[in-house]
């Protein structure tokens, strides 16, 4: 079991958001307008609280101790994110589980296909300090989620709730260096940033973030156009842990690139497995978990960690500020920590579950597997190191560089330029 | 008071159109322009400081993506015009009874949403598509390409079509073509085909009768159109996200970019900037070649 955490400070306002009518809703909503229009001479920012630790603690249970459970969980999640039934794919039989398990009925959206953009949906609406029409939502570490925290636009965890989680949580999803003591996270699934590429397109096998400056595959290169994993992934590979890193170290990172842009086709959003597919590029920053899964379609994919490091992320859910059944969401948080149910999820998403346990779950699946293809299968997944990476990859996994607001602009000003044009 | 009433109904009558304006243009636009000269962060807030230099910094990072813009822009049109005069022209001179059907049809694709459209080129041009086979495979890929080459369309070295000026300003001509031939086949069909008959009997062969009577009378058809459509497509930034690369960004992409970042200070100043330069330039081409009848065609 992992330590009990200590509280940050600044955390308390989100915690009894009042809920509005509609009316007061309007009357806000023209105040703002108002107010914003005609003085026109600033844009707020976000009150902290200055509630102390003790405070903090005192709040957050006095906040859970007056919750009850309401039978719904209203959930916002990335698609192919959930297992589906092999003739429905609008089911879900592990929330079908949950169901009919705790009597928690559950709405499932897949609404989230970037944190930063869905950072940005929902600012407005907790920063006027409303409910989202969510309860739990999975969100990247990263800048986006870090802001979420410090503007107290998430609802710290009831620890007294998270038994299955303390007893089985890896020790990557366990207190992480993003949100440590878990106060407001718990990790759904994991991730690597690295090297996707076609390896019969390429010619030979990819080892090195320096590959990707050969400039016999110029125009065949894809870097990610984002502000989190390419400026984490040239870090790594300056051979700089961004979470360290400093000013000093991100020109240089920034140079790496700008040296690399001749060669680079495009930089993407998340739209390049397509062209990686069909031969618009042969290697190209990548998620491990998109190349297992199109590994099907193109047996030549191939995913690398290279030698000098790649970026590991994690997806968390989180309750939103305000949220209107925080009780139902915690009980569900907690609940996919049962190692039979993170199997059940692992064995469709195919990224890193939070639960090392469900490695032996595939194990044992494998040896009671009643024909060759099932077995072969389990056999494949438990030993798969995207899935299950051994501890000296790990090593040479980093987290994302969480910025200060007065660093933000220096980074930005580096690597904003790189990819935008 | 009915003679009271009398005098103030033009204005009642304009009243909506007005607070329109006022409420979806004027406020705005004064928001904006105090917002470009804030500082500030998301998190503390953004206050007055008339930071003026915004715009100077905003210029300075991104003139190469502005002017970029402005070139796409101006390059697109003029092909929307060479291609969309001959369609307007053959709908409404030969299009007989069929006109109607001919403009549903040019507008068919357009009940398609144009990112999806827009993709759909993407699949076509990629380098192991259709369109680079069918070339491959009749033996024109080298001249297309030296040709592509030579006007700088697409980049010395590379035998790729997405990802160049080539795609965004095929992408862009395609996307805002409608908008160039309505107005201009409005103005066609204004034309009276006496008016040729006239020509005619004057000695005016077709060539004449096209450049003497035609072409004069459909100019602010014309104007219409250069405007309708070199304005959008040099703020678009979704054609360019979608089928450019790194070096084909524009101005649109950048404020979105920026705007999402919660920049806003920066984010207002490029929108300004951009603005300006948009209104400079349409000011100064209805000075050159608008008449009032153009401007009337404009406004419609």
């Amino acid at each position: 079991m992992s330590e009990r955490p200590d509280l940050p400070l600044d955390l308390l306002r989100g915690l009894a958001l009042p809920r509005m009518s509609r009316r007061r809703f309007l009357q806000a909503g023209g105040l703002t307008v108002a107010g914003a229009t005609l003085a026109a001479c600033s844009l707020p920012g976000t009150p902290r609280s200055n509630l102390g630790l003790q405070g903090a603690r005192e709040e957050i249970a006095k906040y859970w101790a007056a919750q009850t459970q309401h039978g719904q969980l209203n959930f916002a999640n990335w698609p192919l994110y959930m297992d589906v039934d092999a003739d429905d794919e609008s089911k879900h039989p592990s929330l079908d589980e949950f169901t009919k398990k705790t009597g928690i009925k559950v709405k499932y959206d897949e609404v989230i296909n970037d944190t930063d953009e869905f950072y940005n949906k929902i600012a407005p609406v907790l920063r006027q300090k409303q409910s989202l029409e969510w309860d739990l939502m999975v969100l990247t570490n990263g800048m986006s989620l870090n802001d979420l925290m410090i503007r107290d636009y998430l609802v710290p965890l009831d620890q007294a709730r998270m038994s299955n989680f303390y007893a089985n949580a890896s020790t990557l999803a366990a207190n992480p260096s993003y949100d440590r003591g878990n106060v407001y996270t718990m990790a759904w699934q994991s991730g690597i940033t690295g090297i996707a590429y076609d390896i019969k397109r390429v010619g030979h096998e990819i080892t090195s973030w320096e590959d990707l400056q050969d400039p016999k595959l110029r125009g065949k290169i894809g870097m990610f156009g984002d502000n989190e994993d390419l400026p984490g992934c040239a870090l790594a590979a300056i051979g700089v842990n961004p979470e360290q890193s400093t000013p000093e170290d991100w020109k240089k990172a920034a140079d790496w690139l700008i040296k690399q842009k001749p060669l680079v086709r495009k930089y993407y959003a998340q739209d390049y497995v397509d062209p990686l597919l069909r031969g618009d590029i042969w290697a190209t920053m990548g998620w491990s978990g998109d190349v297992l899964a199109n590994q099907g379609d193109n047996p030549n994919l191939r995913f690398v960690v290279p030698k000098e490091g790649a970026i590991l992320w994690t997806d968390n859910m989180c309750i939103p500020a305000a949220a209107r059944n925080p009780l139902d969401a915690m009980i569900y948080m907690d609940y996919v920590y049962n190692p039979d149910v993170a199997a059940t999820l692992a064995d469709y998403i195919w990224y890193i579950t939070p639960v090392p346990a469900v490695q032996g779950i595939f194990v044992q699946e494998a040896k009671d597997a009643d024909n060759e293809d099932d077995k072969a299968y389990y056999q494949d997944l438990s030993t798969n190191p995207l899935m299950f990476p051994k501890e000296a990859d790990f090593a040479k996994l980093h987290r994302y560089r969480v910025l200060s607001e007065e660093e933000r602009p220096v980074w930005n000003a580096l690597f904003q330029p790189i990819y935008s044009g | 008071m009915s003679r009271l009433r009398g005098k103030l109904a033009p204005y009642l009558m304009v009243l909506p159109a007005w607070l329109w304006l006022a409420i979806f243009f004027v406020v705005p636009t004064v928001t904006m322009l105090s917002v470009s000269t804030m500082t500030g962060n998301d998190l503390d807030g953004f206050k007055q400081t008339f930071h003026f230099s915004t715009y100077a910094d905003a210029w300075n990072d991104y003139h190469t993506q502005i002017v970029r813009s402005l070139i796409y822009g101006l390059v697109a049109t003029v092909l929307c015009v060479l291609i969309g005069y001959p369609v307007a022209y053959w709908i409404a001179f030969y299009g007989g009874r069929h006109k109607s059907t001919l403009l549903f049809l040019l507008l068919l694709p357009f009940f398609v949403s144009f990112v999806i459209r827009t993709l759909a080129w993407e699949t076509l041009l990629q380098d192991e598509g259709v369109v680079i086979k069918a070339m491959k495979h009749l033996h024109i890929d080298g001249a297309f390409f030296g040709f592509m080459h030579f006007i700088g369309a697409v980049p010395e070295h590379a035998h790729q079509i997405t990802q160049t000026h080539l795609a965004v300003v095929g992408g862009l001509v395609y996307n805002f073509l409608p908008f160039t031939i309505l107005p201009i086949y409005v103005s066609l069909e204004r034309v009276s085909p006496s008016l040729l008959e006239s020509s005619a009997d004057l000695y005016g062969n077709k060539v004449t009768s096209f450049t003497k009577v035609v072409l004069p009378l459909s100019m602010p058809g014309v104007f219409a159109g250069v405007l309708l459509t070199f304005v959008p497509v040099a703020a678009d930034y979704v054609t360019a996200q979608i089928l450019g690369g790194p070096g084909t960004t524009m101005v649109g992409t950048i404020i979105d970019q920026r705007f999402n970042s919660q920049e806003y200070p920066i984010a207002s100043a490029l929108s300004f900037i951009l603005m300006a330069l948009l209104l400079i330039g349409v000011f100064s081409y209805a000075k050159a070649l608008g008449t009032e009848e153009a401007m009337e065609m404009a406004a419609a």
